[in-house]
């Protein structure tokens, strides 16, 4: 069964900006998915659209079974507890120690109070720790989250994701900010994760290079709709020409 | 080469008459209140003169400094108290005001409006205003503090976490917390340097004011100071005076402290 559906999904900007039209796919447990795509071309709305941090205008979207657009306040937060989330500026709280970071991922699952006032169980904590020693961050637990580099952040960001224990992490330009030699390292460490623990991942890149090195299936969008889907073999120049909307040998892939 | 002499042309027009316009200004308001530079200027020696002879605390002022700086800790502690109490409403109602929780727009608008009726009404007509119903009297003071504070405050608190927050907000929302925990584990840590560095600066302000607003209700180190000035007795209205300016300086310099410390 897939783990996640789109039917005919439309989004629809301030009744203007036409953002999304008609995208209909699906993902299956386990996928390494990357969606490419010019800027503004509609990916990260896309990515938003699944856990609710944008609202889908039209059509339909299941995850895990669950149509995700009428769920209500109760049923999306356990939608969002079961869908990581990766940003391209990390999102961390900057001024809180990188423990604490890692166990907001937990606040999901947590009452009001015990989340408010930051009370962790004693197993969340040691799980946290574990998390972060898969991540190599073990040194850096009780530093501030803004003395970390980039590459940290990133890595802090994936850490808090796994907290969830999620069944899908969604993934916006996790290396767009970061050096190649640690856009490697994160690019490695989603990998891993995906094949270890059976996260699907979904990860929007800017880098069509990366993209088809790390994924199995490649979505690409375009003026907000999907104009190939398929395996990373089969993305040829002239599709790829088709999705950035360029004239023949502009792209920096062609060099 | 025409188009950038036009420039510099332009912006030399705009000086001059600016300038002029100034002058202008300062002229006529001059004609009309009687101002004469020259004589204003001439009467500093003399005034310098009577500062010396009369603002010096002399002994018998300093007899009257242990009550002095009994209404001096009153005002300051009165000011802190005000300040803090109005910061934790501010906080709470900013976020109403917010753009981060995605409340309805016209919650926003009205929070915006209702901190800027509470900012822009002075803290000396509030205390006009709260004196019909509370007479002179130390609550009069705290409300009209507490009146102007708390609009200040929600207005500068809305802008400090819209700017630092809303990344983390995001963040917090994907793991699917819900509002409060976003709030004390997102918004307040982020925004709390803002946050603090504003409640500092309101506590130095709220001295500064409540020493006048002092004077009209008969508390505090204002009406001590209104007292020994109607008395006619300037050395202890200016020990007043005085340890008013060294008790501002202090706070200052302890709050800038205290800024390095949590930046």
């Amino acid at each position: 069964m897939a783990l996640l559906e789109f039917q005919k999904v439309s989004k629809t900007y301030d009744n203007v900006t036409k953002a999304l039209t008609d995208v209909t796919f699906h993902l299956d447990e386990g996928e390494f998915v990357s969606i490419i795509g010019p800027s503004g071309a509609g990916k990260s709305t896309l990515l938003r659209c699944i856990n609710r941090l944008v609202d889908a205008s039209e059509g339909e979207i299941f995850f895990d079974g669950q149509d995700v657009l009428k769920a209500g306040k109760k049923e999306l937060r356990r939608i969002r507890t079961k869908t990581g989330m990766i940003f391209q500026h990390y999102n961390l709280v900057d001024r809180m120690s990188v423990i604490e970071n890692v166990l907001h991922g937990c606040l999901g699952r947590k009452s009001t109070v015990c989340g408010m006032a930051g009370i962790y169980k004693e197993e969340e904590k040691q799980e946290a720790f574990e998390i972060l020693q898969e991540m190599g961050l073990e040194g850096q637990a009780y530093k501030r989250c803004d003395e970390l580099s980039g590459g940290q952040k990133q890595r802090v960001g994936i850490a808090r994701a796994i907290m969830q224990k999620p069944k899908l992490i969604l993934c916006d330009e996790p290396i767009a900010s970061l050096d190649p030699k640690a856009s490697k390292v994160i690019m490695d460490h989603l990998k891993k994760i995906n094949e270890t623990k059976k996260i699907t991942c979904l990860v929007n890149l800017h880098q069509v290079d990366v993209a088809m090195k790390y994924s199995k299936r490649i979505i690409g969008v375009s003026a907000g709709k999907i104009v190939y889907d398929g395996t990373p073999e089969n993305l040829t120049d002239k599709v790829l020409h088709e999705i950035y909307q360029s004239s023949t040998e502009e792209l920096i892939t062609d060099v | 080469m025409e188009e950038v002499r036009n420039v510099f042309r332009r912006r030399k027009i705009t000086n001059t008459c600016f300038f002029a316009g100034m002058i202008l200004i300062f002229a006529a308001a001059s004609m009309v209140t009687g101002f004469h530079v020259a004589d204003g200027i001439r009467s500093f020696p003399a005034a310098a003169e009577w500062i010396v002879s009369n603002l010096v605390p002399d002994a018998r002022a300093l007899g009257h400094l242990p009550k002095i700086l009994d209404r001096l800790t009153e005002t300051a502690l009165l000011s802190a108290a005000v300040t803090v109490l109005a910061a934790v409403f501010a906080f709470l109602f900013s976020l109403l005001g917010s753009d981060i929780l995605k409340i309805h727009w016209a919650m926003k608008r009205m929070v915006r409006i209702a901190a800027a009726f509470f900012r822009n009404v002075p803290d000396v007509a509030w205390a006009m205003l709260l004196m019909f119903s509370f007479g002179q009297n130390i609550l009069t003071g705290f409300f009209a503090l507490f009146f102007t504070t708390f609009g200040l405050l929600t207005r500068a608190f809305v802008e400090t976490i819209d700017e630092v927050s809303s990344s983390c907000v995001e963040a917090l929302e994907a793991t699917g917390a819900g509002i409060f925990p976003i709030v004390f584990q997102g918004i307040l840590p982020s925004s709390l340097p803002g946050v603090l560095t504003w409640v500092l600066y309101m506590i130095e302000t709220n001295i500064r004011s409540s020493t006048l607003i002092g004077i009209l209700t008969a508390t505090g180190i204002g009406y001590l100071f209104d007292l020994y000035y109607k008395r006619l007795d300037f050395s202890s209205a200016s020990l007043v005076v005085l340890s008013i300016v060294i008790l501002v300086l202090l706070i200052e310099a302890v709050s800038n402290k205290i800024r390095e410390v949590i930046m």
